[in-house]
């Protein structure tokens, strides 16, 4: 009877024990980004959290930066070297101001819901276009978006002109390549854990864009880890 | 244990009914006037306070059933026991009672007849909250504003053909009033679900998806995708509110002044999307 009782009293304990397991394992997935994040450099103004974040988005992303798929349209993030990597969740600071500078590389495919052609949760709403400031672009000729629907910050990005000379091929793209240079300004702000993503469906050689790359985290998507 | 020896004992029927009415009679009650109101989705909308009396009508038909599996297993684990040291042995045989058989189906019977009639009259009363399809049976009576919520991955966005075809990517409704949502998606399935407001309804692509509601006094709601939809699915969320008259007129006026610059790229109001893109949304 004893046997009995020490055998059901451990069995409990061993489904308890794996219960709690699989629970805070689930849990850290649930608040954690899944892949490890780039911690974006961070200046300070006026004892405020500035932050850089030059971005690109380009057509392919090329083998060197994705061998498994390197026809994937993606974004990227450049480094505080310089480089360009394929990496889409950010670390960023809280209540921080973020100077956004997305150099995009791809041509227009348009949005299929023409209310996102106007830039929001961002300073002014309004965003810089080639120096050109707008509030809002021909949705037929937006090419992606990039935005974090927890800060209601959307930002549409033109494409690059179809007869465009010099257009980049596969990624990381140079400065030199036909691209257009969009600017804006947001905030963060309480720490937590926000995914942004382009809200065009843009993968190529999917049913109507919907999948590879816009259903992979790391290409058209990632998080912003505010911390 | 052979039956024709079987001493006479108590009747344990008779204990297990009495138990079982002692014990319905108490929590019944109970249920529904602690347990009822406490029942989800909440009290945003005359819908979601319909569900609550619906849930609650249900969990006190349920308490008695419940109640009766109780006694039933407590007794008989007290009262049928097998004795310490005593051997193993068969119970009596079990014989046909007519009675309890025909009490069985009739009051199961009855049971899931009213509760098809109940349910029935719960949802013709005003769509219950659900999407009823491009043509709807269960129409509220009196003006309704209508409103189009328009799913895509992963975002909703709600339109107010009402008011220029204004379009938001948050929803605010007026208190006290009438609805009539429009759920439709331009790529795949998705559901739109307020829960606080005891709405869901499907968003399909193609689609026009009609749902009513009547807001309650000013509060906030949470608006979920509830139907798998891609990568992003479990992040489609966001959060809805009811204002007042008034601070809904100012919402839209400053709504009207952010879109303006849209206004003249937007197509016309449309029932419904499609995933192609030569026949946008919004």
């Amino acid at each position: 009877m004893r046997a009995r009782t020490w055998k059901l009293v451990g069995t409990i304990v061993a489904v308890a024990a794996v219960g709690v397991v699989v629970g805070l394992y689930v849990s850290k997935l649930t608040t954690e980004a899944g892949s490890p994040s780039y911690t974006v450099p961070v200046k300070t103004v006026n004892g405020k959290p500035v932050v850089d974040l030059t971005i690109q988005t380009v057509a392919a992303v090329g083998p060197q930066l994705s061998p498994s798929h390197p026809d994937f349209v993606s974004y990227l993030i450049r480094n505080a070297q310089g480089k360009w990597m394929r990496d889409t969740v950010w670390r960023l600071p809280a209540h921080a101001t973020v100077h956004v500078t997305i150099y995009n590389f791809d041509g227009a495919s348009g949005l299929r819901n023409s209310y996102l052609a106007r830039p929001q949760g961002i300073d002014g709403n309004t965003y810089s276009v080639d120096g050109k400031t707008l509030d809002v672009i021909d949705p037929d000729d937006a090419s992606h978006t990039f935005a974090v629907p927890a800060y209601g910050l959307i930002v549409a990005l033109p494409g690059v002109a179809d007869n465009a000379k010099n257009q980049c091929g596969y990624a990381p793209c140079s400065l030199s390549m036909a691209h257009r240079t969009i600017q804006f300004t947001f905030h963060t702000g309480s720490a937590g854990h926000f995914r942004w993503q382009c809200f065009v469906p843009c993968a190529a050689g999917w049913l109507y864009g919907f999948g590879g790359p816009m259903q992979t985290i790391g290409y058209m998507d990632g998080f912003l880890n505010i911390a | 244990m052979n039956a024709t020896t079987a001493q006479p004992g108590p009747n344990h029927a008779r204990r297990v009914i009495v138990a079982w009415i002692v014990l319905s009679l108490i929590a019944t009650p109970l249920v529904a006037i602690f347990l009822g109101p406490n029942i989800p989705p909440g009290n945003g909308s005359d819908q979601a306070t319909q569900q609550v009396f619906d849930n609650t009508v249900m969990v006190s038909l349920l308490t008695p059933v419940i109640c009766l599996l109780l006694v039933f297993f407590v007794y008989a684990l007290a009262q049928f026991r097998k004795p310490r040291g005593s051997a193993l042995a068969d119970g009596p045989p079990l014989r046909e009672q007519r009675t309890v058989q025909l009490l069985w189906i009739v009051l199961t019977s009855l049971t899931v007849l009213f509760l098809a009639g109940f349910g029935t009259f719960e949802l013709l009363q005003n769509g219950a909250g659900g999407g009823q399809g491009p043509a709807p049976v269960a129409i509220p009576s009196g003006p309704k504003m209508q409103v189009q919520v328009i799913a895509q991955q992963w975002e909703f966005t709600y339109r107010y053909p009402s008011y220029g075809g204004l379009e938001t990517s948050q929803l605010v409704l007026p208190a006290d009033t009438q609805i009539e949502l429009h759920v439709t998606s331009l790529d795949a399935v998705h559901s739109f679900w307020a829960y606080q407001l005891g709405i869901k309804a499907d968003a399909n692509p193609g689609v026009d998806n009609v749902a009513y509601l009547k807001t309650k006094g000013p509060q906030t709601f949470s608006v979920h995708c509830a139907e798998l939809c891609g990568l992003w699915h479990g992040y489609m969320f966001s959060q809805g509110k009811i204002v007042s008259e008034s601070d809904f007129a100012a919402w839209v006026k400053q709504q009207q002044e952010l879109f303006a610059s849209v206004k003249q790229y937007m197509p016309p109001y449309s029932t419904a999307y499609f995933p192609d893109p030569q026949r946008r949304a919004g």
